[in-house]
């Protein structure tokens, strides 16, 4: 046991920090997260410039692009983009999801085809996985690929699709044996976003902003190559997606809680806490500090097995509830301020939006409910309850 | 960054649960035959020369079992106090310490001799009458005691500090040992009793707050032991680390383990609720390490002061471990 940094890790995170104080424009910085700021060129020329510093893609091996290293290297990297409040390179899609699924059971000519775009930032990914009648149950996908002269032919409808409005692939889950149910009969396929017959409508959320999006496919047509996996294989495929959603994700929800709880106490030295705020700061403050050495334990156990602790399937539970709260206490710092909005309101608006988005977050990528199920299913071993 | 044990230190917990589950009753010369009395304290006085997450290991396994006996008032209170020949006493097995800081004395009525506070250092109590009051805890008595003489001067007060933090680690992770065995004989019955026709941690109503259990547990055991290894590193290079970090995992694991007593007396049902089942005797260990040293609400005035009052309070309003600078 160990909690400083090693030599290696520490002199990693010292030039890290540097390149992001040289590199990080200032306009990109201290964001208040949403939609609007992956628009416009700014981003991508960001997302570029940490390709070109060696950061993106930190995991992935060095014959497909990236740096071949550590994980704890990608934990540090999580998190001081999220202490210097930058933004995410704008593949968050590609370079966490459909990359590792591609390495995993793509093709020699997928590898080859999609893999160096994700890393320069020159084609951004989205997933389609989840439709109107298949949320927290993904086994029920309807949206079906139709085999038609040596190739898929989908229709149907996906939902919740961040990055679709700039997408130029999507990682597409389907049912291609129509009298199949649940989870045979799946096929996972790469679609062109600019095929004929691909509809892309925003969906505005309670902030006001469509950070999501509805995709519609009417015959659109998949070329056979396309295909992830086997046919009828796509389950295992989209396992293999979601394991790499929830990886290191831990790392970045910790530090970006960190830098909540930060604002949050310089709220209150700010306008002030009574005795039961100043208990709750506490509580937060404390519960952050459990989270990150949560973390830690589970990144330990990763480097030294290969598999992480069981303690790592709570990371995101805990830390969307613990946003929420702080961002509800923030309001309440602000007294009668907190029911004004945007420009009006102190720090623009800054803590209205927070709790607001913070809704969002014990919904996407796994319910709560869903992960509760998860933790007593698979790591307390009690009996399934569906 | 590794934020796991060492095999040696896997060794010890295994030999500790396997002695323990043997000797639910265990003599001080027994622990002291087995290097634990003296596992932090240094070579040459006759102990084994490791450090308070070694401790800690002990702690937690010792909370587990419900051990009765002096071990948390020497080792975790008194030992910071205790000149290099007092020591090697408590490596052998000769003697066992309790310290009076509080009007209640922990383990009075099983620990060989008394240090008490008073002025500016901490003395040795000779004389002084004992009373050992009855507990809802059976296992960890407290007492008062009344009269006697302060006869060899120990140590400075400024000890104290170390005394402190070493309590409210060695209290965080014997909550967890506490919790974990609480947690278990839920997850066990939960799985086998049968209600409507099946197992009840089928439903949600009883699996959710079980998940929410061993969430609380895993955050409560995550900074006990950065409390444990922070302290271990203050003994050699004093920072400030070692005071916040115990704080928040007394204040935290307290609560958590009472949180999982409660948990799994309520999904054991009616027989979580009888004295024949060990289930309260977990639950009122939980209970007293909850209100002995300093309760949650507490320790979280200190820190919401030390986080709001100052502008750079021990690094608490930046990066509150810097891995980069060490502990």
């Amino acid at each position: 046991m160990d909690l400083r940094d090693t030599a290696d890790e520490a002199s990693f995170r010292g030039e890290l920090r540097s390149w992001i104080e040289e590199n990080l424009p200032e306009e990109l910085q201290g964001h208040r997260g949403g939609a609007a700021r992956f628009e416009g060129e700014a981003m991508r020329a960001w997302s570029r410039a940490l390709h070109d510093g060696g950061y993106a893609g930190l995991t992935w091996p060095k014959e497909y692009g990236g740096s071949g290293a550590a994980y704890t290297h990608q934990a540090i990297f999580l998190e001081e983009m999220a202490r210097a409040e930058a933004p995410p390179h704008i593949g968050v899609i590609g370079l966490g999801m459909a990359g590792p699924t591609i390495m995993a059971h793509g093709s020699e000519d997928h590898k080859e085809r999609y893999l160096e775009p994700i890393l320069s930032a020159d084609e951004i990914w989205c997933q389609g996985f989840s439709e109107p009648g298949a949320g927290s149950d993904l086994a029920g996908v309807r949206t079906s690929a139709r085999q038609e002269n040596g190739h898929f032919v989908v229709d149907g409808q996906k939902v919740w699709s961040s990055f679709a409005h700039l997408a130029s692939f999507c990682i597409l889950l389907t049912r291609s044996d129509p009298v199949s149910t649940r989870h045979a009969g799946l096929t996972y396929l790469i679609v062109d976003m600019h095929s004929p017959g691909v509809e892309v409508r925003p969906l505005t959320q309670i902030t006001g902003e469509a950070e999501f999006n509805e995709i519609f496919f009417d015959g659109v047509e998949v070329p056979a190559e396309n295909l992830l996996g086997e046919i009828g294989g796509g389950w295992q495929v989209a396992m293999t997606t979601l394991l790499h959603e929830r990886g290191t994700l831990g790392f970045a929800l910790q530090a970006a809680l960190e830098v909540q709880v930060r604002k949050l106490a310089a709220l209150a030295r700010d306008r002030g806490a009574d005795p039961l705020q100043r208990d709750r700061i506490a509580r937060e403050w404390i519960e952050m500090q459990a989270l990150r050495f949560t973390n830690y334990g589970s990144l330990s156990k990763l480097v030294k097995t290969g598999t992480p602790g069981p303690e790592g399937s709570i990371s995101k539970l805990v830390w969307s509830e613990a946003n929420q709260r702080v961002t509800k206490l923030a309001l309440e710092l602000l007294g009668p301020d907190a029911a004004l909005a945007e420009e009006n309101a102190p720090y623009g608006g800054y803590w209205q939006h927070q709790q607001l988005r913070s809704r969002g977050n014990t919904i996407e990528a796994g319910t709560s409910e869903v992960l509760r199920n998860i933790v007593a299913e698979r790591v307390l071993g009690l009996p399934k309850s569906r | 960054m590794d934020f796991t044990f060492t095999p040696e230190q896997d060794a010890l917990r295994e030999q500790a649960r396997a002695f323990l589950s043997d000797h639910p009753e265990p003599s001080w010369k027994q622990l002291a035959a087995l290097g634990w009395t003296g596992v932090s304290i240094a070579e040459e006085n006759g102990g084994a020369g490791l450090t308070f997450v070694e401790e800690a290991v002990l702690y937690e396994e010792l909370g587990r079992a419900l051990y009765k006996g002096p071990f948390f008032s020497t080792v975790a209170v008194t030992l910071p106090a205790l000149p290099d020949d007092l020591r090697a006493e408590v490596a052998a097995g000769e003697a066992s310490w309790t310290l009076a800081f509080g009007p209640l004395v922990p383990d009075l009525d099983t620990a060989d001799r008394i240090a008490i506070v008073g002025g500016d250092g901490i003395y040795e109590l000779e004389g002084a009458e004992r009373e050992v009051l009855s507990t809802s805890d059976e296992t960890r008595p407290v007492g008062v005691v009344r009269g006697g003489e302060p006869g060899r001067r120990l140590a400075d007060a400024g000890v104290l500090e170390e005394i402190r933090n070493r309590t409210l680690a060695a209290l965080a992770i014997e909550s967890c040992g506490v919790a974990r065995r609480a947690l278990e004989y839920a997850i066990e019955h939960a799985r086998t009793r049968e209600q409507f026709g099946k197992p009840i941690g089928v439903y949600q109503a009883v699996s959710h707050p079980l998940a929410d259990g061993y969430t609380r547990l895993e955050l409560a055991r995550s900074l006990s032991l950065w409390a444990a290894w922070c302290v271990a590193q203050e003994t050699a290079q004093p920072g400030e680390q070692a005071a916040i970090a115990s704080a928040a995992a007394k204040a935290f694991a307290s609560e958590a383990a009472v949180q999982v007593c409660e948990t799994s007396i309520q999904v054991h049902g009616g027989i979580g609720f009888t004295w024949e089942h060990v289930l309260h005797r977990l639950y009122k260990r939980a209970l007293w390490i909850e209100s002995f040293a300093a309760s949650s609400s507490t320790l979280r005035a200190e820190i919401a002061a030390s986080l709001l009052e100052t502008t750079s309070p021990s690094g608490l309003s930046q990066t509150p471990v810097s891995l980069t600078q060490g502990g």
